[in-house]
């Protein structure tokens, strides 16, 4: 790998800026077209392409699977979590109406939450993902 | 929107929905199979997302009275967001489907040793 | 917290899910998968209650009314599906926590359980949800942790009949996906109440019957019907053995409970069977899949085969039932979706204590296996009778119902079917028993009988299956209510 300097050094520059534009997504999508799916999916595309460059054992090191699978669960709990405060709260499942003392707010705060969630768990599945298909060695019968 | 150059959006879909479903029934490999489930659903998603198309209408963001100038907002005419929503789900259960799929046929090629159907018949009809 | 009962029912075992997964020992991820397995029994159990006392139960997620948002509507039959499908689930855990120790591995047993509290949460969604979109997720969600299940099992062939039954799954539920546009197109309504209503106005246009026959497509293969059943022998055969008696019992009785909800709730006895006839497809294809697949049943020598082929001929006789769409064929429909999880369940469950000591499940290894394993057994021989429909058996409160039902239409000849589908029923539970008590056992294999964490489940079903055959009050009243309210139609 020591040879492919250009690829190498593209990553290296291209990887900051993908996780960036991962959150700008996820943010955005409060006022236009974005949110958790597409941000969780682009913020894997960075480990993912790290993964590529520099080889799986590296991008293992900063992420290791049980991370991955943890974080998939978490996002999970964290979309549930919020729909289990807004019940708590006196709402229904995911009223978000309930969050805030103005329900405007309350909806924002919601959809942030939920969304965090979406992010988090997409990211975790989707790097497990990865890591499952990569990380197989190939058994010869 | 008359005769068939009206619907081109639904030749499209049952081109690709039908490229798809003979791939997944005409051939042995397994990943090829699960290539033309990919297509076929693939097709549905586009059959959505036509659904969703106004003519003449702007993407579903709400543009509020003051950002354009004020006054113009309630003329605007919204593309149906509901099947883009309902479609990322299906995007969502497809990627899902089809790395089940794919670890299902990784698995099988360590088992056998070959991710072709007719020799996966003949070596568990040997057993 | 009440109010929100049906959401409850749903989302706390969504959160156990991963929970389990990630508990990372296999007692404790059991732990969480029996607490989640039971409250849903517990919470199905309040709901069913509630609706009997209060009538439909309409709730909407996130507060946002239902064109716009999704909703969970629960009525009798959901109820009473989403029950069926708990009580399978809290009895079939138990079974899992000493059969899936032999089956598989202590690292993939924390995802097995997490497959399993999510497939029976997809299965309950299934069940209540109001929303026809909401109906494709939920139907992924457990197909897909299905097909995981499947392949978890212990032969190579497994991984094939998974791969399988992911293919015609996924055909089937992207042939629902289709359905549910058409008339989302037509209507501008995922709503089902809101369907309903909308449909009539349209139903002339072409598409919707375009989208009925997706719908009808996509649902029977997702239910096995006949010349859709192919992905069913082989997956039952070789999953593990808590899956098979799980999967069984509720996975294809949750997607006839969704052709019911299709045809009678979203398009309307009116369409379904005077305008479409209906009838004239389901019919000879369930009395051929009657037919047929006993007699294919009776020719294995795999008991668990031989049971997943009667499986094809009992969804048979369910489809039967519906096909006259009639109150009271309508009403033998779900009984028999009931009872038939209860004997097929502890069926499956016997098959799992044989493979359990036995190692295999062919006829040729079951050889005096009734001394044995005597326990085991009697519960397999016991819920054969109800199998064949025996008086006192549940089995022979739904065929009786069924018999009634074509009586009542002068169907003389289909009444003829259900008797000789029991005979042939008779003919294969028969050749198991004769294996099993009179063959001689092996010498050389000194067999014990099963251990009580797989029999005491079984025997549970064995019980209820009697239970339920001797007082059949309780069930034919929610089943006769409940069909009459999925054939008057919505308000």
């Amino acid at each position: 790998m020591d040879d492919r300097v250009i690829l190498r050094v593209g990553a290296k520059i291209l990887i900051p800026f993908i996780l960036i534009f991962a959150l700008y997504v996820q943010f955005h999508g409060d006022y236009g077209p974005g949110g958790g799916f597409q941000a969780g999916v682009i913020f894997a595309a960075a480990f993912v392409l790290y993964a590529l460059i520099y080889g799986l054992g590296n991008v293992v090191r900063v992420l290791p699977p049980k991370a991955a699978y943890v974080c998939g669960a978490l996002g999970v709990s964290i979309f549930v979590g919020v729909g289990f405060v807004t019940m708590a709260l006196g709402g229904g499942f995911l009223d978000y109406g309930v969050l805030a003392h103005d329900p405007a707010h309350g909806q924002h705060y919601g959809i942030l939450g939920v969304e965090l969630g979406v992010l988090i768990t997409v990211f975790g599945v989707m790097v497990a993902l990865f890591y499952a298909f990569a990380g197989r060695r190939r058994i010869e019968p | 929107m008359s005769g068939m150059l009206g619907m081109v959006n639904y030749w499209a879909v049952i081109v690709l929905m039908m490229v798809g479903f003979y791939t997944l029934i005409a051939r042995g490999n397994l990943v090829k199979k699960l290539i033309g489930l990919n297509i076929f659903q693939t097709a549905v998603i586009m059959m959505y997302v036509s659904f969703g198309k106004i003519t003449g209408a702007t993407a579903p963001i709400l543009i509020q009275s003051g950002d354009h100038g004020g006054g113009g907002a309630e003329h605007v005419v919204y593309s149906n967001p509901i099947p883009h929503v309902l479609m990322l789900t299906a995007i969502v259960v497809g990627v899902a489907t089809l790395s089940v799929g794919l670890s299902l046929v990784v698995r099988i090629n360590e088992a056998y040793g070959t991710v072709d159907e007719d020799e996966i018949n003949r070596k568990d009809n040997g057993l | 917290m009440s109010e929100n009962l049906p959401a409850l029912l749903i989302v706390v075992p969504l959160i156990l899910a991963p929970v389990a997964a990630l508990v990372g020992r296999r007692d404790l991820s059991w732990a969480v998968a029996a607490a989640a397995c039971w409250w849903a029994f517990g919470a199905a159990l309040a709901l069913l209650r509630r609706v009997q006392a209060e009538g439909v139960i309409r709730y909407e997620l996130g507060g946002w009314a239902p064109p716009i948002g999704i909703e969970y509507r629960v009525d009798l039959a959901s109820a009473f599906v989403a029950l069926i499908v708990a009580t399978i689930g809290a009895v079939t855990v138990v079974y899992a926590r000493t059969s899936i120790a032999q089956e598989i591995t202590e690292d993939r047993a924390p995802l097995f359980y997490a497959a399993y509290i999510l497939c029976l949460t997809g299965l309950m969604g299934i069940a209540i949800t109001g929303d026809v979109f909401n109906v494709f997720v939920f139907l992924e969600i457990s197909s897909l942790s299905a097909y995981a299940l499947i392949a978890l099992g212990h032969d190579r062939r497994a991984l094939t009949a998974a791969y399988q039954y992911l293919i015609m799954g996924s055909v089937g539920a992207t042939f629902i996906v289709i359905g549910i546009g058409l008339m989302y197109v037509m209507t501008g309504t995922l709503n089902m109440v809101d369907l309903a209503e909308r449909l009539p106005a349209v139903a002339d246009n072409r598409t919707i019957p375009v989208a009925f026959a997706f719908l009808t497509v996509g649902v029977t293969l997702k239910l096995a019907l006949f010349p859709l059943h192919l992905w069913l022998p082989n997956a039952y055969t070789y999953a593990p053995s808590a899956v098979t008696a799980f999967m069984a019992s509720t996975a294809t009785k949750v997607s006839v409970y969704l052709l019911l909800r299709f045809f009678f709730t979203v398009f309307g006895f009116d369409f379904a069977w005077v305008g479409m006839e209906l009838h004239r497809v389901l019919m000879p294809l369930s009395v051929v899949a009657i037919l047929a697949m006993s007699l294919v049943a009776i020719y294995q020598t795999n008991v668990k085969r031989l049971l997943a082929f009667s499986s094809v001929a009992q969804i048979g006789y369910m489809m039967l039932g519906i096909s006259f769409g009639s109150v009271l064929g309508v009403t033998a429909g779900i009984l028999h979706l009931f009872n038939h999880a209860l004997m097929k369940g502890a069926l499956f469950m016997a098959m799992g204590c044989v493979m359990y000591r036995v190692g295999s499940v062919s006829t040729d290894r079951m050889a005096g296996l009734g001394k044995a394993m005597p326990w085991t057994m009697a519960a397999f021989v016991l819920a054969g009778l109800s199998l064949i429909g025996v008086p006192l058996t549940v089995g022979f409160v739904s065929k009786w119902y069924l018999v009634q039902a074509a009586l009542e239409q002068g169907q003389w000849a289909v009444a003829g079917v259900v008797m000789v589908g029991s005979l042939m029923a008779l003919v294969y539970i028969w050749k198991v028993v004769e294996v099993a008590y009179f063959g001689e056992p092996d010498p050389d294999h000194e067999l014990r009988e099963a251990p009580l964490g797989l029999l005491v489940p079984t025997w549970i079903l064995v019980i209820a299956s009697f239970w339920f055959g001797i007082d059949a009050t309780t069930t034919a009243e929610v089943a006769t209510a409940a069909a009459e309210t999925l054939l008057r139609g919505l308000p």
